[in-house]
């Protein structure tokens, strides 16, 4: 596909021809990420994978930089990282940065997903892309999960207790899984070590599943908003200048609103109480994880069952590996399938209503609510779209990516 | 037989060749789970940790109707001096009323089968998804069946420990204990 554009290129320097020659890195680039064929109408949803991976570089750059000041230890965890924030220099910058990075990793990683599900970017033949994509959304729940840990702070102890509980749900070795994950009789210093060794580990993990990501997404191209495959050149325009100025121009934007969140209000999506040092035998009055993670406790909190509500929650992600599946319709975007797309947006509406289910104590009308938001959540994968792609009728579809963005110029 | 040519071999038939790749493949097997164990017990608790497994306690100060909580394996230990009225309650409930049946007995006895029934010694870590519960202190909010209650996720507990309502599905753990004498006891 890559190759119907231009020819193989041809290097004047030298030294890069040399080298060339024995490593292809240039071409590499050159054939990737330049005279690359890239769908011509791309929206700016498009932007949050260059976005996303800007975070990833970010987040590790920062994480590098605070793992020469962190200590990981129960006794010294708490005071080094306020030590970072008080002491050290640019330290407060490096670790909001950095706290705050999580967040904004998240949101860009959210949108992408979303973007991939409005637009059926999972359908034939992205189905390992997004498989890929689920992986990697694992890992960083993962990796955050263990960094959150890792400031030793109230919150820092009790979240890790209760997610690490959750496996103690499990029948017969429950108990022995979470004495081997904590390495003790409770949440300890084995149990920071170890999270701090993998936080630091898992993100390179992250980048070797973003570049197969990466490679699975060149080998049919990138989906785009009209879901149609590109028919010919007049169907795509060459990924550089132009989307890495899209691309560019977003991040740029991006950066802004992460900037101003770090430099404002550092503290708005933390949580005061992760602020009073770790206390094994004090409970906070309410636990509540990173906001990130709330629609998924609301799902664990929504089952009056410890085992049902463990395996709900991981059920809600489990559903995403198998989704490429469990739509039927073959057409790829929202834009052609008037019905799926207002249930697109319910669903949408459905995971914040889980979030602030999350975000709630587990009392009064918080409860039946977050049951009815789950059982929505598992109806519109389970049920609503193997028979909607069934029955939906989608509206016609334009011959080509071309006529889609002239129709539209025109009109 | 040391003169036996490779054998004809036709479809499906296994020649030397195979089951030596077989057993080879068999053994390389073994030998990967074998070098996997020590990087997985690893995780595993030390023996300094194992080592820190027991602690006395001196009950004597404890007045009827209070409670303490002391540290035992980094979690908390719940011990309540029961009033009468508090073992009078715990007593009267129907087995066929709790979630997890144990008799109020049951949880009073330490392991040398002496049954203590005014102390009440219990891992103070509600059986869900691990929190504290509430009710060891004065002036907490012992729930509605004036025992313990987890503010994490609801689950309330009785006078005896027992879980009553909520999410979690067991009593809260009697740790092994011996009153060495009247007033000491020794946990785990």
């Amino acid at each position: 596909m890559a190759s119907s554009h231009g020819t193989p290129p041809v290097f004047n320097n030298k030294v890069i021809a040399w080298i060339d020659h024995r490593l292809p890195i240039f071409s590499y680039i050159e054939k990737e990420y330049h005279t690359f064929p890239t769908p011509r109408n791309f929206n700016y949803f498009w932007n949050f994978g260059a976005i996303a991976t800007v975070m990833l570089v970010l987040m590790i750059a920062t994480g590098v930089v605070l793992a020469t000041n962190y200590t990981p230890h129960v006794l010294m965890a708490f005071d080094s990282v306020e030590r970072i924030d008080r002491d050290v220099p640019q330290g407060w910058l490096i670790r909001d940065m950095h706290m705050n990075g999580a967040s904004f990793f998240f949101i860009a990683v959210y949108v992408h997903i979303f973007r991939g599900m409005y637009y059926g970017s999972y359908k034939a033949p992205r189905e390992l892309l997004w498989i890929l994509g689920v992986v990697i959304f694992l890992l960083m729940m993962a990796t955050a999960f263990m960094g959150y840990v890792l400031p030793w702070g109230q919150m820092s102890f009790w979240g890790a207790t209760v997610i690490t509980s959750l496996f103690s749900a499990i029948p017969v070795v429950g108990d022995s899984i979470t004495t081997w994950l904590w390495g003790g009789f409770s949440i300890g210093n084995p149990t920071l070590n170890r999270f701090y060794a993998l936080h630091y580990l898992l993100p390179f993990v992250i980048v070797a599943v973003v570049a197969l990501h990466v490679v699975a997404l060149h080998v049919h191209g990138s989906n785009n908003p009209t879901g149609i495959d590109p028919k010919g050149p007049q169907d795509t325009v060459p990924f550089h200048p132009y989307y890495t100025m899209k691309d560019g121009f977003g991040v740029v934007v991006f950066l802004i609103v992460y900037s101003a969140v770090v430099f404002f209000a550092p503290d708005y999506l933390g949580d005061a109480a992760n602020y009073i040092p770790a206390d094994p035998l004090v409970t906070p009055t309410h636990i509540v994880p990173e906001w990130y993670f709330l629609p998924f406790y609301a799902i664990l909190r929504a089952v009056p069952d410890k085992l049902g509500g463990v395996i709900a929650m991981f059920g809600a992600i489990a559903v995403l590996f198998i989704l490429p599946w469990l739509d039927t319709s073959r057409v790829r975007s929202s834009t052609y399938r008037p019905i799926y797309k207002w249930f697109m947006l319910i669903l949408v509406a459905d995971v914040v209503v889980l979030g602030l289910c999350g975000a709630n104590p587990p009392a009064g009308f918080w409860i039946p609510l977050s049951q009815v938001a789950t059982l929505y959540y598992f109806f519109h994968f389970l049920i609503l779209l193997p028979i909607l792609g069934k029955i939906e009728r989608p509206l016609p579809m334009p011959p080509s990516i071309a006529d889609a963005v002239l129709k539209k110029k025109a009109g | 037989m040391a003169t036996a040519s490779v054998p004809a071999g036709g479809h499906g038939d296994p020649t030397r060749r195979d089951f030596l790749m077989v057993a080879t493949g068999a053994l390389g097997a073994v030998g990967a789970a074998a070098v996997a164990w020590p990087f997985i017990n690893n995780l595993n608790p030390a023996a300094d940790t194992l080592a820190l497994a027991s602690i006395e306690v001196n009950v004597q100060p404890i007045e009827v109707g209070q409670a303490i909580t002391v540290k035992w394996r980094g979690k908390p230990v719940f011990i309540r001096h029961r009033t009468a009225q508090d073992i009078k309650e715990a007593v009267a409930v129907p087995m066929s009323e709790l979630p997890d049946p144990q008799t109020d007995n049951s949880r009073v006895t330490d392991t040398a089968k002496k049954v203590r029934p005014e102390w009440l010694i219990m891992i103070g870590v509600c059986t869900h998804l691990g929190c504290v519960p509430l009710g060891n202190k004065p002036g907490q909010d012992k729930g509605p069946y004036g025992g313990w209650y987890c503010p994490c996720h609801g689950s309330a507990y009785d006078t005896s420990g027992r879980i009553r309502k909520g999410p979690a599905p067991l009593n809260l753990v009697i740790p092994e204990y011996l009153f060495t004498t009247d007033t000491l006891v020794r946990i785990g």
